[in-house]
């Protein structure tokens, strides 16, 4: 990668998502108004210069509620990745470098989890570990991405087991461990970086849906999912409600959607 | 490279499309002509929707109902219709109390022993056929012998003997009982000779069926042939939707006349003019329910702490806006007599006097809370956050852990395996004891862990009591132990909103989760 020239997808990008995250940040910290405060004598009131998205049934600021919630939504998200990422890369590692009957034991595992839709999946896991808790969300959505990035580690791994440099570390000694994170690992980030974007983004709506469906976070606490979902009520009455905390999903799914095509664009100029 | 600067075009395009389509509505509903505050047209002016000309209504039901056998039913949504279907040798009434229906007298011997029904002469059923005392026989023996275990009601077993001669049934008890009224009511008779209850529901209500969709529709006509006054509407069609919104925009269109169970966020979207809201009550009472037997709350200050820090008007206006009637014991309005109303008031809010219960009994730095919600039930989902967020100035700390229904039942209600939950518990036969009796230390259903003896002797003498005013000041008295050893915190009794197109009238509510239709009438 020796042309690391910014392109317009990769700072459009950057600066959409690091607006929302640094509001998102900025919401663990400070809120215009308490999150969770509730307000009998402000309730369903459309935007307005006071209440920028509006209040909720209960008289909360929705702005405020976006801020937080987005950060919950945030965190999990990030947190899945690393679970997805790390666990896959380690066993699409293993597979597609022995590859033999670990990778095919490994492997139609790895089909058989993804046979189910990711969130009945994750429904399971919930149901195992207990539903309610910020990291069993995380857990269960963890487990739930491991799949597909083993099976997009694994095919580079194996891409490179019977190349020339390969063989040729092989051949001086260095030992597998060694030959899969110096010489093989770099090779794959090309692949891992977009695909990680990609993660993030489903992992966002993972959550927003399982939230959605009453099986993530759970209230006082708010993500963006849930908050959806209790806008869902409201839909006629309160549009606002719905719209705002829509639109900061699909802004936030957009921007790093964007990083991600950036940095395929990159590689794409690099070849 | 084309393919994918497409694709964001059309993906800001979208965004940009949400985003003009929020705009485009928040203009639209600010241009109604002046005078009238109505956003849709089709209900401005009272909507003419052919039913009155021939005496018919369509009622709006949220889920289809799970067997058309009186005996088989179990859920309240389907009991609520078939109520005017079927009916027993008893009945209830609007006002609370039991009178005779199929049997025509009723008395009982001075022991409670011994009840003696004599048979109503002309009651027939829907298909045209004589009620004989085979048939009531019949009806009886499949809710009591267990042959049938879907029809098996075991509050039956008491009856030791049943003994028929001409139109007089004599039943035995083993044991004197003063809600066994309550429990006959239950036993619907239907006729020996239809071998197919549930396909070809035939009983001796004010209406029959006329016909069923599965998933879809139940249309009842009128019995021209009841013993009594009968229905005043020809017939009446129940439509199932099982949508909320659904239920609404079908009252908004026309196609229903009536909705019952309304949330007041949904009946607000109704025009005053098409509609009226009736409000009756749910019939139930709401509280936050504590593990008595776990700490912190084995400590009476402790929960009498989480009483003071609760403000129930305040709750009801956030989260109900304002419909409810608060509660301050274990019993609601509509049992007239057994209810003591001086006890709402006992705990007045005041987070100050809370916070120094807690220190009293040990927490100086307050206490955290986990309270478990079934989370299918948004009024109680929404009732745990208003308290959790009330209950932060009295240094409560609370957490909500929503869990599906059945995880509910299996944890809370019968594992006992909770600190803190909502639920809303009801009597579904007419008596006050089953609201009480479940707090008693040795009660198979009292999941609060409750246990008082000073509780215990005084609902032993209640439920032995045969005088009917000694057993009312018993029962007031246990309503009074539970307020003031703060048992539970006892919320409200939730308002049920009906939406009732103008021009119909004759609504009654019934202290049973009923919809009695053969009251109901065009103007």
């Amino acid at each position: 990668m020796k042309n690391k020239r910014m392109n317009g997808y990769l700072l459009a990008g950057l600066i959409l998502t690091g607006l929302l995250v640094a509001l998102m940040l900025l919401g663990k910290f400070w809120t215009p108004y308490s999150p969770t405060e509730m307000n009998g004598a402000a309730k369903l009131q459309p935007p307005s210069w006071a209440h920028l998205f509006g209040t909720d049934n209960f008289g909360r600021d929705i702005f405020s509620r976006v801020m937080r919630g987005g950060g919950t939504t945030l965190t999990i998200a990030v947190l899945t990745i690393a679970i997805g990422a790390v666990l896959g890369t380690l066993i699409g590692a293993a597979t597609g470098y022995f590859g033999g009957a670990v990778d095919d034991a490994l492997m139609r595992l790895n089909d058989a989890l993804t046979a189910f839709p990711s969130i009945l999946l994750a429904l399971l896991i919930i149901s195992l570990v207990g539903p309610g808790k910020t990291y069993n969300v995380v857990i269960a959505l963890g487990i739930v991405f491991i799949p597909s990035f083993a099976r997009v580690m694994r095919t580079q791994f194996a891409s490179q087991r019977n190349v020339n440099y390969i063989t040729s570390a092989r051949l001086m000694g260095a030992g597998s461990l060694r030959i899969m994170i110096l010489h093989m690992l770099p090779n794959t980030l090309r692949t891992l970086l977009p695909a990680l974007t990609i993660g993030f983004n489903n992992a966002v709506l993972a959550e927003a849906s399982m939230s959605f469906l009453g099986i993530g976070v759970t209230p006082p606490d708010a993500s963006l999912g849930y908050m959806l979902s209790e806008a869902q009520g409201m839909l006629v009455k309160a549009p606002w409600y719905a719209i705002s905390t829509g639109a900061m999903i699909a802004l936030l799914v957009f921007g790093v959607g964007l990083i991600g095509e950036g940095l395929q664009k990159l590689e794409r100029e690099v070849d | 490279m084309k393919k994918h600067t497409m694709a964001i075009l059309l993906s800001l395009l979208l965004a940009l499309a949400l985003l003009a389509g929020c705009g485009g509505s928040g203009s639209t509903t600010a241009t109604p002509a002046p005078g009238t505050n109505n956003q849709t047209p089709a209900t401005q002016a009272p909507v003419n929707t052919g039913r009155r000309a021939t005496n018919e209504i369509a009622i709006g039901v949220a889920q289809d109902f799970d067997s058309l056998d009186p005996h088989h039913m179990t859920a309240a949504g389907t009991k609520e219709v078939l109520f005017n279907v079927y009916e027993g040798l008893v009945k209830p009434t609007a006002d609370g109390r039991i009178v005779p229906a199929v049997a025509s007298e009723v008395s009982a011997s001075e022991d409670g022993l011994t009840y003696t029904l004599k048979l109503r002469a002309g009651v027939k059923f829907h298909d045209g056929s004589a009620v004989t005392m085979d048939d009531v026989v019949y009806s009886l023996n499949r809710r009591m012998s267990g042959e049938d275990a879907a029809a098996y009601l075991k509050a039956l077993d008491i009856i030791s003997e049943v003994t028929t001669e001409g139109d007089t049934l004599t039943l035995t008890l083993s044991e004197p009982s003063g809600e066994f009224l309550a429990y006959l009511m239950n036993v619907y008779v239907i006729p020996a000779a239809n071998a197919d209850p549930e396909g070809k529901p035939i009983g001796t209500g004010p209406y029959k069926v006329a016909s069923r969709a599965a998933q879809d529709s139940l249309v009842l006509e009128r019995f021209a042939d009841y013993w009594g006054e009968g229905g005043k509407l020809d017939k009446v069609t129940f439509k199932i939707l099982e949508n909320a919104e659904s239920l609404v925009l079908g009252l908004q269109s026309g196609a229903l006349d009536l909705v019952s169970h309304m949330t007041s966020d949904q009946t607000t979207q109704l025009s005053a003019q098409s509609f009226r809201i009736e409000q009756g009550s749910m019939n139930l009472v709401q509280a936050l329910y504590l593990n008595n037997a776990r700490a912190p709350f084995d400590d009476v200050r402790v929960r009498q702490a989480l009483c003071y820090a609760t403000n129930k008007q305040g709750m009801i206006d956030l989260a109900f806006d304002g419909f409810g009637i608060p509660l301050g014991t274990s019993m609601f309005p509509s049992f007239g007599k057994y209810y003591d109303e001086s006890l709402t008031d006992y705990y007045e809010y005041d987070p100050a006097r809370a916070r120094e219960l807690l220190a009293e009994a040990g927490y100086p730095d307050g206490i955290d809370v986990t309270i478990t919600v079934p989370s299918n039930y948004t009024p109680h989902v929404n009732t745990a956050q208003v308290l959790a967020e009330q209950y932060k100035a009295a240094n409560i700390r609370a957490t909500i852990q929503p869990v599906e229904w059945n995880t509910w039942l299996r944890d809370v209600y019968n594992g006992r395996d909770f600190q803190a939950t909502i639920t809303g518990l009801t009597s579904d036969n007419m008596t006050a004891r089953k609201l009480l009796e479940r707090f008693g230390s040795t009660i198979d259903n009292n999941f609060c862990n409750y246990s008082n003896p000073e509780y215990d002797e005084i609902l032993a003498k209640a439920v032995s009591a045969i005088d009917d005013a000694e057993q009312t000041a018993y029962y007031r008295q246990l309503e009074r132990i539970l307020t003031e050893t703060a048992a539970n915190v006892y919320l409200q009794d939730m308002a049920d909103l009906v939406a009732v197109r103008s021009g119909l009238k004759g609504l009654e509510f019934y202290p049973l989760y009923v919809l009695d239709v053969s009251t109901l009438e065009w103007e």
